[in-house]
């Protein structure tokens, strides 16, 4: 019998769970709340999840502001009808997947050694950052 | 025996390396085949998918397909009879002109009512439990009764106060300006409305496709009337106005979809203009949201405060990829 939980690299149910929600104070732009979940106390130091929380917002906010690249992006994907979607990235994309190559660098580098791991918030439909503790059996 | 006679014999072992794991193992029990189920042919809304999870549009897309042969047929009576007529006695620019409106009207049409409005995947089920906890927490004294989560949680948004209601079927707070599509069965960002016509949802992801689809269509049903009248006209002076209608029936029926169309696609360009310029959804200017009717201090927190910065932001600004996944595989 195979054991799913040994091959996924999700982990199982079984873990501790704190969704980290997003931050509406400057509107719909995607932006999560950076302040400290108690539950991370002692297994991780404030400051260092805060400066992966504002990293990531960064990375967001660059993703979502109305820059010169954006709009010349724009403008040119709609002198095309559109068609240029179909064999380009778009700036919004790129940014994504820089957030992805972050978190995996961060989870692997910093919070999985200490029983934390992040996941991306793409998963999740930009809705929370998941941050799931690994070590600890969900008493439920 | 000596020189190449160094032969030991290696024990060979086949090593199984699986690299590709068992993908659904309730599946078993029916036959030994793996079954690869991809997410759109799970996705929980009312959504129609096509070309293997490519395209996504309504339930109902009936309409669509009149507005498509309503625009093609007019389209291609212009070509067929106008234009033959035109291009010889006035210029041949007017066909190309035609062309390059109707291949644009086409990609803005197909553009929206083929792609994600902006759908909010739906929670997982560890967050809608952990919803329901932040619920059950306060209602200590009355453990047997069941309590749905509460149904409103505030935020400020740059200064203005935003209530974001619960969605029961979603079971996530909605974020500001989304909204749930009972057709679609989905919450939907920046939900504008539901379109028949366009047979999808007008949302965050294709509003600016679906705003250029009207302000084109206006601009080929009132070039193609025009041209239309020209033509008329035209054969008119050599001949007289009755025998000029006689050789070009064609041109009735264009004549009329255009006039009876053209006053509701104008007014509806109109209105989006109108609420492009104010960073507003026809949702919440037909509730009202944020007109100064609800309160002296209310605002549209989410303007950018001039009409040329809506109208950018709305139209060249960021595109989120669908947060859906389409035609990603069920990870059990």
């Amino acid at each position: 019998m195979m054991n799913m939980d040994a091959i996924t690299s999700l982990p199982s149910n079984q873990c501790i769970k704190i969704f980290i929600q997003r931050d509406f104070s400057e509107g719909t732009a995607v932006k999560f709340q950076n302040k400290f979940p108690p539950e991370l106390r002692g297994k991780v130091e404030e400051s260092q999840f805060q400066s992966t929380i504002n990293t990531i917002n960064e990375i967001y906010g660059e993703a979502e502001s109305l820059s010169m690249r954006t709009y010349c992006e724009s403008c040119f994907a709609c002198l095309t009808a559109y068609l240029a979607y179909l064999c380009m990235d778009t700036y919004y994309e790129k940014c994504l997947k820089k957030v992805k190559r972050y978190i995996e660098d961060q989870n692997k580098t910093i919070y999985v050694p200490h029983g934390i791991m992040l996941v991306d918030p793409v998963e999740r439909g930009l809705r929370t950052l998941e941050v799931c503790l690994l070590n600890e059996a969900n008493h439920r | 025996m000596s020189g190449r006679g160094n032969s030991y014999s290696v024990p060979v072992v086949p090593v199984t390396t699986d690299p590709i794991p068992v993908r659904i193992e309730s599946l078993k029990n029916k036959s030994n085949m793996t079954k690869t189920v991809r997410k759109y042919e799970v996705f929980p809304g009312k959504n129609k998918f096509y070309c293997n999870g490519r395209i996504m549009m309504a339930k109902q897309s009936g309409i669509f397909y009149l507005t498509c042969s309503l625009i093609v047929v007019t389209t291609g009576l212009f070509f067929g009879f106008d234009c033959v007529y035109l291009a010889v006695h006035v210029t041949p620019a007017i066909p190309a002109i035609g062309a390059v409106l109707f291949i644009f009207v086409m990609s803005t049409l197909f553009r929206t009512s083929f792609s994600d409005p902006g759908v909010i995947p739906r929670s997982t089920p560890d967050e809608a439990a952990e919803i329901e906890k932040q619920v059950e927490v306060p209602n200590t004294n009355s453990p047997g009764t069941y309590r749905p989560p509460p149904r409103t949680r505030e935020v400020v948004v740059k200064g203005q106060v935003i209530k974001l209601k619960y969605c029961f079927t979603c079971k996530i707070f909605r974020p500001p300006r989304a909204s749930h599509c009972s057709l679609c069965d989905n919450c939907v960002e920046r939900f504008d409305h539901h379109c028949p016509w366009v047979g999808n949802c007008v949302g965050k992801r294709n509003y600016r496709y679906f705003y250029l689809f009207i302000l084109s269509l206006s601009v080929l049903c009132i070039y193609i009337f025009a041209c239309v009248l020209t033509h008329l006209i035209l054969r008119a002076q050599q001949d007289n106005f009755l025998n000029a209608l006689k050789s070009s029936p064609a041109s009735i029926v264009e004549a009329v979809i255009c006039f009876f169309s053209v006053w509701s696609i104008i007014g509806l360009a109109g209105f989006h203009t109108y609420l492009a310029t104010s960073e507003q959804t026809t949702n919440e200017d037909i509730k009202g949201s944020f007109t100064s009717k609800r309160g002296q201090d209310n605002f549209n927190p989410y303007s950018k405060g001039s009409i040329i910065k809506n109208c950018m932001t709305v139209l060249c600004g960021p595109t989120v990829p669908s947060l859906l996944d389409r035609r990603g595989y069920v990870v059990p």
